[in-house]
Order: structure tokens, then C-alpha cells, then sequence
């Protein structure tokens, strides 16, 4: 292959796009193409398939179900409808309430670091610190925070909350701890969509006599856009896909209020190994998501 | 002033939990449960260390560690690999089918990873990597974002050195190596990085494919070592000081790249 592309190339000195060999793109491509094709591809259109059949991982015997599993799911009566629903239920109030906290509160955290000051690159990075830990460390590291017995949270506050056992504390709790963790991750963001709105809009501004609100009312919001709308969007998937928090700082607590939509389809699929009706929630749940995202569009197109 | 005072408040909110961990960690059993609690160990102790390091077969946390060491480090040398190779094509060369190839891998950002689990739980099994590093190691490295991500910046690079070594007699592989590579540091850093992490922190994953305690990462190491030591909190602060310095220390250095990388992902993607 290296001595057919070195004469194709050499024979074609002069063209100012770099041609090569037949194969040599797809040389280049196949190690990653092999493994798209094995872990994404594959993956996306098996999921489907299993989900039209009753298929327990243990048993031998995976019958065709057609829609069964989908049905079922829309079904009252059926074994897997209420807890179904009621982990739905919880991802849709975890993201109702964790998103707007995620998207405005980093605005203002950029708002602080925008402009050069001393010991900004250091305050930049330790906002973002928390984000480098993972899911584990953090909930963790809350949940004794959060003790109810011997929690420093409820003894600074001279109170007595079982934060990750009632309600609405737990929300607050889930709530909290994923703001703290992640809110360093859309204030970079922030600020690099601050960093390219071009300086004169603000000197601009200034000449006109505008204050600071003004600024920031006609400057950088309208100057965000493109940002804030990718901020949302990924806000919105990240806290849909929670998991990890309520697995390990709720556990789903109080009497599986807390416990998630993909808690509750992995563990149907990869505990219990009921695969077929778990594949089929996690089509219905992405469908849920295309929708959101699809409103969010539209909303963000219609106000500009 | 204002803005330091604010500044200092906030940093506070975000170190003091991690300063905690840390004390708690080298207090005795009986100060961590002593009320009022201590924010710092009156008696520092390193006996929550001497437990952990020691271990039990049912919670090797060395050997999760050096587990979540190898795996990291592998990962990241794999992503590193097929996604520079796959974004050197997708930038460079002219091939059919290249736009709806580029816009199928990209496509695949958008649909949420759950979507793949149970059946890429089913193909690790057919493969016979369930149970075994290798599972943690090589699924992760078929994501887009890799590719994406260097493809974005191998199209920044003038070419006008190509087409030089092109003209020289030069074949791709060796502009790849010796041109596009070399000039691509800071963006292979910043994948190279972000990988690392991604794969050191990963939860979700190992804890449906890892069944044996001597396979585990510490992320879900750090689950069992909860259930194990229930109340005996500096043991279990110790192993989440254990999982979090080299992430620390990682990120302390490469701080440049890390975030520059995040923010370029926001703006272009």
C-alpha cells in the first residue's frame, strides 16, 4: 500500500488537492470504522431487535413478541408499568429542576471570570475542579456530607433533614450535588462563547452610555445564543441520563421515588436481565428525548 | 474587593467538601462520629490508609487501582490512535461515501449512550470480554467524539505542507506521522486527557460488565467498599482520596488543555 499511494502521488505533483491510493483512506479508517461497527452501529440496530422479543439473558428460549414489550408499557394492568412510569417520573423532575439552576447559575459564574483579574486562571480551575471526579467520588463524598446522624450539612444548618431518605429533601439533595459537580463544566463553556463576541459590540454599547445591565442585556445575552442553546440542549441529556447520583446517594430512596429512569431500565436489563422489555424503555425514553429537544429547538428559533 | 470576596466564598463552596474527604480520611474511627464534627483531624491517623492499601479479597482497592491505571492509560492510547487515523482520512483524503460516513459518526453524538448498553452488554458477552479489562478498555473507543474533535482540528492546519511533502514523493502515512501529528500536540493533549478521565471515572459501565473484585476499577470499587465498611467513613474517604488525586493532579497540569477542549466542543459542536 505505502509504495502504490508514493506513486500515486508522485505521478500527480502539481494538483492542489492530495489525491492518494483507492485504499489508503480506507486503510486509515478501518481500525476506528471496525470498531463503530461493532460497539455503536451494530449495538443501535440490535437494540431494536431485542426489543421485539421476550429475551431473558438467562433463558435459552427468546420468542418473538413483536411490539409486546412497547404495549406493555402503555398497559396499567401490565408488571412493569408503574415502576416504569414513576422512574420516567423522576428523570422528568430531576431535569425540570436541575437544568435551570445548570443554565443560569454558570452564566453567572462566567459573568465573574470574564474579565482578566488576578489569580483568574486559578479560580477558573477550581471552580471546574469537581467536575474532574467522577460520579463515584462525588456522591460519596455527599453522602456523608448528608448524613442525617453525623452529616457537617445538617450541623452547620442546625438542622436535623434526612437528605437522602425523605422527600423533598432527597430532590434537593440529587439537585444540589449535581450543580456542584458539574457547574464548572457550562461556566467554561459560557465563557468561551463570551471570549468570541467581539470586543467592539461592547465598545459600541459603551459610546451609546450603556450600563452594565444594558450590556449584558443587549450584548451578551443576544451573543450567547448559539451557546445557550447547546448548553441547554446537553444539560438537558446529561441530567435524562442521570444515574449515578440516585444509585449511590438516594438509591432510589424514598420507596424508589428517587431511582431514575435509566436506574430503573438498567436494572431491568443488566440485573434482572429482562433485555427485550428493557431495550423497549430505552427507545421510549429516547423518543421522550427527542421530543424535548425538538420543543427546544422551536423555542430557541422562535425568540430570534 | 467585591469580586474577590465573592470569588473567596465561592471557592470555599467548592474546596471545603474536598478538604473534608480529605480529613476525614485520616481520622480515627471514633472522631469521624463525633459530634460536633471536625473539619480537620485533631489526631491525623493514616490507619484508614494502611487498611485500604492492605486490602481483602473482597476489596483489593491497589489492585483497582493499578486496574483503573492500565485501563485509562489503554483506552486512552487506543482512542488516541484510530481516531487520529479515522480523522486524518475524513480531513484529508477524497474518498466516495465520505460525507455520509462523516455524518453518520457524528449523527451517533447525538443519540444518548443508554440506547447502546444492554446490546453492547450482549456483544461484549458474544466476544468473551465480560468480566475482564478488556471490556472496560475497548467499547468506549468507537465514540465520536474523538474523531470528531481532530477532525475539526486537523482541518484548521494549512496544507500547504502537504501538498510540499506530496510533491517531495511523500505518502500519507508518512505526512500523517511526520506532518499532521507533530503539528496536532496540543489537540491530541487535550483528547488524550479528556479520554484518560472519561475512562478513570466511568461507573455506569464496569459495575453491569465486572463481576469479580479483582477486575474492578475503583469507581465501582468505591460502591463496594461502601457496603463493606459501612460506617467506618475514613476507610471509605480514604479510597475516594485514592480515586481522586491522580484526576487532581492530572487536571492541575493539564488545566490549558482541558478546558480549551471543553470549550471548543461547546462552540462547535
Amino acid at each position: 500500500m505505502v509504495s502504490l499511494t508514493l506513486k500515486g502521488a508522485a505521478s500527480r505533483p502539481a494538483t492542489a488537492v492530495p489525491r492518494s491510493g483507492r485504499a489508503t483512506p480506507y486503510l486509515f479508517l478501518a481500525p476506528y470504522l471496525l470498531l463503530f461497527v461493532v460497539f455503536v452501529l451494530a449495538p443501535a440496530i440490535f437494540g431494536i431487535w431485542i426489543s421485539l422479543h421476550d429475551w431473558d439473558y438467562l433463558l435459552e428460549a427468546r420468542p418473538f413478541v413483536g411490539l409486546d414489550n412497547y404495549t406493555a408499557l402503555l398497559d396499567p394492568a401490565s408488571a412493569v408499568y408503574a415502576d416504569f412510569w414513576m422512574s420516567m417520573r423522576a428523570t422528568g423532575i430531576f431535569t425540570l429542576f436541575s437544568v435551570p439552576f445548570l443554565v443560569v447559575l454558570p452564566l453567572g459564574l462566567a459573568l465573574l471570570l470574564h474579565r482578566p483579574f488576578r489569580g483568574r486562571t486559578f479560580f477558573r480551575g477550581l471552580f471546574f475542579a469537581p467536575y474532574v471526579l467522577g460520579v463515584a467520588v462525588v456522591s460519596l463524598m455527599w453522602r456523608l456530607l448528608l448524613d442525617p446522624n453525623l452529616g457537617l450539612v445538617d450541623w452547620l444548618l442546625g438542622t436535623d433533614i434526612g437528605w437522602t431518605t425523605s422527600l423533598p429533601w432527597a430532590w434537593v439533595a440529587l439537585v444540589g450535588v449535581t450543580v456542584w459537580w458539574t457547574i464548572g463544566f457550562n461556566g467554561v463553556i459560557y465563557l468561551a462563547g463570551m471570549q468570541d463576541i467581539p470586543r467592539d459590540l461592547y465598545d459600541a454599547a459603551k459610546v451609546d452610555g450603556a450600563g452594565k445591565w444594558a450590556e449584558f442585556r443587549h450584548v451578551t445575552l443576544p451573543g450567547l445564543r448559539p451557546v445557550a442553546l447547546f448548553v441547554v440542549t446537553t444539560t438537558i441529556l446529561a441530567s435524562a441520563n442521570m444515574f449515578g447520583q440516585s444509585y449511590l446517594l438516594t438509591q432510589g430512596a424514598p420507596g424508589g421515588e428517587t431511582r431514575t429512569a435509566i436506574y430503573y431500565i438498567l436494572d431491568q436489563g443488566l440485573s434482572q436481565y429482562k433485555m427485550g422489555s428493557a431495550a423497549a424503555m430505552s427507545y421510549v425514553l429516547t423518543l421522550a428525548l427527542i421530543l424535548v429537544s425538538v420543543i427546544n429547538f422551536r423555542l430557541f428559533r422562535r425568540r430570534s | 474587593m467585591k469580586r474577590y470576596t465573592l470569588l473567596a466564598a465561592l471557592a470555599v463552596v467548592f474546596v471545603a467538601p474536598l478538604l473534608w474527604a480529605l480529613g476525614t480520611s485520616l481520622k480515627s474511627q471514633s472522631e469521624a462520629t463525633r459530634m460536633p464534627p471536625t473539619l480537620f483531624p485533631t489526631e491525623p491517623v493514616t490507619r484508614a490508609y494502611g487498611t485500604i492499601f492492605e486490602g481483602t479479597t473482597q476489596t483489593p482497592v491497589l489492585r483497582w487501582f493499578a486496574n483503573s491505571l492500565i485501563a485509562a492509560t489503554l483506552h486512552m492510547l487506543l482512542v488516541l490512535a484510530v481516531s487520529s487515523l479515522a480523522a486524518y482520512a475524513l480531513a484529508r483524503l477524497e474518498f466516495r461515501g465520505k460525507r455520509l460516513m462523516f455524518a453518520v459518526i457524528v449523527g451517533t453524538l447525538l443519540v444518548p449512550g443508554f440506547v447502546f448498553l444492554i446490546p453492547q452488554f450482549l456483544i461484549i458477552d458474544q466476544l468473551g470480554w465480560l468480566d475482564s479489562l478488556t471490556a472496560l478498555i475497548v467499547p468506549g473507543a468507537a465514540g465520536a467524539f474523538g474523531v470528531f474533535f481532530l477532525r475539526q482540528f486537523f482541518l484548521g492546519l494549512p496544507r500547504e505542507l502537504d501538498e510540499a511533502a506530496l510533491v517531495e514523493g511523500a505518502n500519507h502515512w508518512q505526512i500523517f506521522t511526520r506532518i499532521t501529528l507533530p503539528l496536532s500536540k496540543p489537540a491530541l493533549a487535550t483528547l488524550a486527557v479528556l479520554s484518560f478521565l472519561a475512562n478513570w471515572n466511568d461507573f455506569i459501565w464496569p459495575i453491569f460488565v465486572i463481576f469479580s473484585p479483582e477486575y474492578f476499577t475503583l469507581p465501582p470499587g468505591l460502591s463496594i467498599l461502601q457496603g463493606a465498611y459501612t460506617i467506618d467513613y475514613p476507610v471509605i474517604m480514604a479510597g475516594a482520596v485514592l480515586a481522586s488525586v491522580p484526576v487532581l493532579i492530572l487536571f492541575a497540569l493539564t488545566q490549558r488543555y482541558v478546558i480549551e477542549g471543553i470549550s471548543r466542543s461547546g462552540l462547535k459542536g
